[in-house]
């Protein structure tokens, strides 16, 4: 077993390596931070059982950071992205602490409230540019002497990003932080019982999932060279939840393989136009009706039916 | 984007017009959210499809009138009829075989499906809106404003659509039902009620609801596939704030707050469009149950 893994994850390092050679590089990027989003908002919705709806607002809000800092105040691209990090997770403390305090759907509903509150605050600040929103973000040398103009190289730079936001949420997950959240998760009277304060938890779960969305949000701002409402959009919340849903809500590979699910179909169903909505939706429904576990937790019990003896 | 002005010289005629705007949207927020709390209440579900079901009933009255000739006052009472049976298939096709999982994927169910029956609104009837003409043209000028007649009318008619609405639910016997099913349906159907008939019943109701609602909109608004996207968001905030506990809660947050809203626009315009979302933030500070809305 411990053969057969290691071998996947040879696999996998090749293909995620030699993958700019066989596709176009903007998408894998595009691809990778929203992966990275995704597993962001799974963390949430897998070990704290919180499902936010709105977390397009930390995304889109280090998007908008990072192309001020970066644009207009000159900061070197590396603070920009702690801008947007930082700025993503004050935005997770304010909201969150709000949030939490009601549970389940009440706990959607609020995450998306805020989330368009923070929509229509976009709309109207100067400092986002409005409907145009930040356009033309240069893409400067990283830390002084990487150069990030070429878009084979920024790939590997976007790579080594991504895999310390999922190294991030990795550890979290298995420390022993993460084990008490899963056991508020599935018993929150018991784990309070005992003597944890379940909101501090919480609260620290939000701010950390906001933070890792904002870390992709400004990488994907330093990618694709702007940042607009779209990335602040309830649309966009409800892509970050189409992702999840699609790989397998709180399985750890889920939401990468959902992502790139959800940004191929962008790309190449773009003929489509607006059906593309449609068929979002379409998916949605059907995931919720027929398939709940996703793409990754259906293949894993199908794997699992078909090694039983017998 | 405009400046706040704290200063009283506000001119009586634009406070007026405001609080009559702000009423106006305080009936709709008053009807969607009594739907969505009568809905949640027996389904177990957030009807996030219900600003797609109050678009629909716009659209079907505009049909209506461009196909087929037929006149609003007859449409405000059809198109709910015809987007509430489209309401009960969906219940019955889909809705009814989640009830027994998380609240969560009521949601997402609800949600996909808005995203579906918005998306193939727009594809086949673009985005920008079609104009519906005001049944009740003119007005009366009440010396320190102009009341538009149609507008007035809507107040009234939200506030007897409302009000009816409590009355059946919360003083006749099919009402009693209902509410005893939300509190123990397996209770109630143990003394022979059918249930399962009276949850679709209640979906039926609630989508009408946001049907007729869609229709009172249409004159007032460009009848449009997406007039329904941003308003669901708003009243999700309004549903937060009142608590889903109670009828008249709904009907009174929902018009205490379109007041709230049209007094923002005169004291402070660029607020106006996110004052909804302070408050719930305050309530949520103050009393996270919401305003009529019992713990846990």
């Amino acid at each position: 077993m411990s053969g057969n893994r290691l071998l996947i994850a040879i696999v996998v390092a090749i293909a995620a390596l030699a993958a700019p050679w066989v596709f176009y590089p903007v998408f894998l990027m595009k691809a990778l931070c929203f992966a990275l989003f995704a597993c962001a908002f799974n963390l949430l919705l897998g070990y704290a059982g919180l499902m936010s709806f709105g977390h397009a607002m930390f995304f889109g809000m280090a998007a908008y950071f990072f192309g001020h800092t970066v644009k207009v105040w000159n900061w070197p691209m590396e603070f920009g992205l702690l801008a947007g990090v930082l700025g993503a997770a004050a935005l997770g403390l304010v909201t969150g602490a709000l949030a939490i305090r009601r549970q389940g759907i009440y706990f959607a509903m609020i995450t998306l409230a805020f989330a368009q509150m923070v929509y229509f605050l976009c709309v109207q600040m100067p400092f986002t540019g409005g409907e145009d929103g930040l356009q033309g973000i240069p893409r400067k040398p990283l830390l002084g002497v990487i150069p990030t103009e070429n878009d084979y190289g920024m790939y590997y730079i976007v790579l080594v990003i991504f895999l310390f936001g999922y190294g991030a949420i990795y550890r979290f997950i298995h420390s022993p932080f993460g084990q008490v959240l899963k056991a508020i998760r599935d018993n929150e009277q018991r784990a309070v019982s005992l003597g944890y304060e379940a909101d501090r938890y919480k609260l620290l779960a939000f701010v950390l999932s906001a933070a890792v969305a904002g870390l992709a949000g400004a990488t994907k701002a330093m990618v694709v060279h702007f940042a607009t409402l779209t990335d602040v959009s309830a649309g966009t919340s409800g892509e970050v939840v189409l992702m999840a849903l699609i790989g397998g809500l709180g399985t750890i590979t889920g939401p990468v393989i959902g992502a790139f699910v959800v940004i191929a179909m962008q790309d190449y169903l773009a003929f489509v136009g607006q059906l593309v909505l449609v068929i979002q939706g379409v998916i949605f429904v059907v995931i919720v009706l027929g398939a709940r576990r996703g793409l990754v937790g259906e293949f894993s019990a199908w794997w699992k039916a078909r090694r039983r003896p017998g | 984007m405009g400046t706040c002005s704290l200063s009283i010289e506000v001119s009586t005629q634009l406070l007026f017009s405001q609080l009559l705007l702000g009423l106006i949207n305080g009936a709709f927020y008053a009807m969607l959210s009594l739907g969505l709390a009568v809905i949640f209440g027996m389904l177990n579900v957030i009807n996030f499809t219900h600003g797609a079901q109050y678009m629909m009933g716009a659209f079907a009255a505009w049909l209506m009138l461009t196909e087929l000739n037929i006149p609003f006052w007859f449409a405000l009472i059809l198109s709910p009829i015809v987007v509430g049976l489209f309401g009960i298939l969906l219940e019955r096709l889909m809705l009814k075989r989640i009830y027994h999982l998380d609240h969560l994927y009521g949601f997402l169910l609800t949600f996909g499906l808005a995203l579906i029956i918005e998306g193939l609104f727009q594809w086949k009837w673009g985005s920008s809106g079609a104009p519906y003409q005001s049944p009740i043209p003119g007005g009366y000028n009440l010396g320190f404003m102009f009341l538009p007649s149609y507008r007035g009318f809507v107040v009234v008619a939200a506030l007897v659509i409302c009000l009816t609405t409590w009355y059946a639910i919360e003083r006749t016997k099919l009402g009693a039902y209902l509410r005893a099913a939300t509190e123990n349906p397996t209770l109630v159907q143990s003394f022979g009620i059918n249930v399962p008939r009276l949850i679709t019943l209640t979906y039926g109701l609630g989508v009408g609801l946001a049907a007729m609602a869609g229709v009172l909109a249409a004159p007032i608004q460009q009848v449009s596939a997406l007039m329904g996207t941003n308003l669901v968001l708003v009243v999700f905030a309004v549903v937060v704030i009142g608590g889903m506990g109670s009828i008249m809660g709904s009907i009174v947050t929902g018009f205490g707050l379109g007041i709230v809203e049209g007094f923002t626009k005169v004291a402070c315009p660029p607020a106006s469009n996110t004052v909804i979302f302070v408050v719930m933030a305050l309530v949520l500070l103050i009393k996270p149950a919401g305003l009529f809305g019992q713990t846990k």
